[in-house]
């Protein structure tokens, strides 16, 4: 699979990564190389094969429905690049 | 007396019997750390005041009292296990900042247990890497020979143990970053069974992969970590409802028993891989023979899938990655960009300054490998492989115990030998993956050294929450061999 210097910056759009000018040639011929080799997993026959999502084979696991204390605003928040009050601040979203 | 090239059992003893303390200890590995870790990098974050707090206070039981086989005993932890008021950075820059409200649940559990946390050891960034070059705060040395990597992503706390700038550490495993480390610093490193435990605080990568394990000098001190840190939590809910063994006991099946009667396979597939250095072959026939002269049975068995377990990985590992990475984007902790004309913007840009070149690159491509039209043949496919791969373990313990290969295909390779070529670098990963990929257990115990000097690991994998089989071959192996694996620095 051969990944074009356009589909990388789509991508990234949609991860919302910005990738500089500089890389995205780069990243192109790195993805498209990698996914080359992956390419390969279209050899196998997966004719009725399942599908597992993950390596814990418990399912719909339950624990009683308790209510604990939040940690409050001052813990959670300690940590906000920019907040107001008990808030989280980002740029406007609505004009 | 070295203090700091004490095992975690001898170190115990010491303390205990009052021929030593915590305090003398955990000064002279902040010492040691003060004097060396400049050319190696092991630490991203020390912090000497609080360990030696936190000693005093462990030598004095009456604050605590009880049987703690880990009383006192200094650790260091791999920079990606959330640890309270201790920054915790998972060697990106998007965290530089980031100091967490609460411990991990395995921070929590060896601070209950009162183990000293020495600081936080350096990795690649968000434990993607092999190499430890991928750390936004400066690569880590391989304490045995600087110019070399020390492995990845828990590279920091393979060349902590390793230099003596700590007596154990805790390491996360996602594709082989505890077990590969540890082979290449002549560390034992053991990724737990998927499950065994917690990854609540451990800053995800890939969580259906994910496990944290201890990385010590000897199987016995594995051991001792994992009957601090395993068993069911709450907090994660794909921590698994099993009871826990004394895995000690392990060690003792072997005092008793010795191997008598073990089966161990050999995947015929491993051998073939491309790439197999001769020295890591080599030094994979002499321990065979070791396990061989020690009454083990070698069977020769076959893992199918396994030329394809790389490439489902690297398909699996980043869709995981890019859905788990999209929470640093600067609103709630982090490092936020001052460059915002709009939210999409500051997202962008704060996003794209914080992560280095092999986190974005493995963001584009689980992005890619999820976005519509390319999920079936991506990740769908990815997933399918998975469970073939997981059926070949099964078949394989059919007829055997454990599974013998080498940890990686060579030894340590020279700092920025791979740095450009990231599927080179991936491909290395062949021999660890399979693990994750079926969620069973796995142990590096070191079985030699290179004509250079640099160590090679052996790895062994047991059926799902069968870790005490690993410590039982791992310690009739270890005990048989007597490498002597003291570094000069």
């Amino acid at each position: 699979m051969k990944i074009t210097k356009e589909k990388v910056e789509y991508i990234a759009h949609l991860a919302r990564l910005r990738v500089d000018d500089s890389l995205v040639e780069k990243y192109a011929a790195q993805l498209s190389e990698i996914l080359g080799y992956i390419d390969k997993l279209g050899e196998i026959d997966l004719t009725g094969v399942d599908t597992v999502a993950g390596a814990s084979f418990d399912t719909n696991v339950m624990r009683p429905d308790e209510p604990v204390r939040s940690p409050g605003p001052d813990l959670t928040l300690a940590n906000a690049p920019e907040r107001d009050d008990d808030f989280y601040q980002v740029p406007r979203i609505v004009k | 007396m070295n203090l700091h090239q004490l095992t975690i059992k001898e170190a115990s003893g010491l303390i205990q019997s009052g021929e030593t303390t915590s305090e003398e200890i955990t000064r002279d590995i902040l010492d040691r750390i003060e004097k060396h870790d400049s050319s190696i990098r092991a630490y991203l974050h020390v912090d000497r005041d609080a360990s030696l707090l936190s000693a005093k206070e462990s030598d004095n039981p009456d604050k605590k009292p009880g049987d703690f086989p880990l009383r006192g005993i200094p650790l260091g932890i791999k920079d990606i296990l959330c640890t309270k008021g201790m920054k915790t950075t998972c060697g990106s820059y998007s965290l530089h900042n980031f100091v967490p409200g609460y411990d991990a649940t395995v921070v929590g559990r060896l601070k209950a247990d009162q183990a000293v946390i020495t600081g936080k050891t350096n990795l690649d960034e968000f434990a993607m890497g092999s190499s430890n070059e991928n750390s936004a705060f400066g690569v880590t040395r391989n304490p045995w020979n600087t110019d070399y990597v020390p492995g990845g992503s828990s590279g920091g706390s393979a060349a902590a143990v390793a230099a003596g700038f700590c007596l154990g550490a805790i390491g996360t495993d996602t594709g082989g970053s505890i077990r590969q480390p540890a082979s290449h610093c002549s560390v034992v490193g053991l990724k737990p069974t998927y499950g065994r435990v917690s990854r609540y605080g451990l800053v995800s990568y890939a969580s259906s992969l994910d496990q944290a394990g201890p990385i010590t000098r000897t199987v016995e001190d594995a051991a001792i970590i994992m009957n601090s840190i395993s068993g069911r939590d709450p907090a994660d809910s794909t921590s698994a409802d099993r009871s826990v063994p004394d895995f000690t006991s392990g060690l003792l099946e072997f005092e008793q028993k010795g191997l008598k009667g073990m089966k161990a396979g050999v995947p015929r597939e491993f051998m073939e891989v491309e790439g197999l250095d001769p020295q890591v072959a080599e030094i994979f026939d002499r321990s065979r023979k070791v396990l061989e002269e020690l009454g083990v049975d070698i069977v020769e068995v076959s893992l199918p899938h396994t030329e394809y377990a790389v490439a489902a990985y690297y398909i699996i590992a980043p869709c995981e990655a890019s859905s788990n990475l999209a929470r640093f984007d600067g609103v709630r902790y982090g490092h936020r960009s001052p460059q915002k004309s709009d939210l999409i913007d500051m997202y962008k840009n704060t996003k794209s300054e914080g992560f280095g070149a092999e986190v974005q690159r493995r963001i584009i491509m689980g992005t890619y490998a999820l976005s519509s039209g390319y999920y079936d043949e991506y990740y769908g496919r990815a997933a399918k492989v998975r469970s073939l791969i997981m059926k070949d373990f099964e078949q394989a313990f059919e007829s055997c115990d454990i599974l013998l290969s080498p940890v990686a295909p060579t030894p340590a390779f020279r700092i920025g030998e791979n740095i450009d070529d990231p599927l080179t670098m991936y491909l290395t990963d062949v021999f660890t993956i399979p693990a994750n990929m079926a969620g069973v257990p796995g142990i590096s115990v070191p079985a030699g050294f290179s004509r250079e000097g640099l160590p090679v690991g052996l790895q062994m994998t047991a059926r799902r929450f069968d870790e005490l089989s690993l410590f039982r071959a791992g310690y009739g192996f270890e005990k048989s061999l007597g490498l002597d694996r003291s570094v000069n620095l």
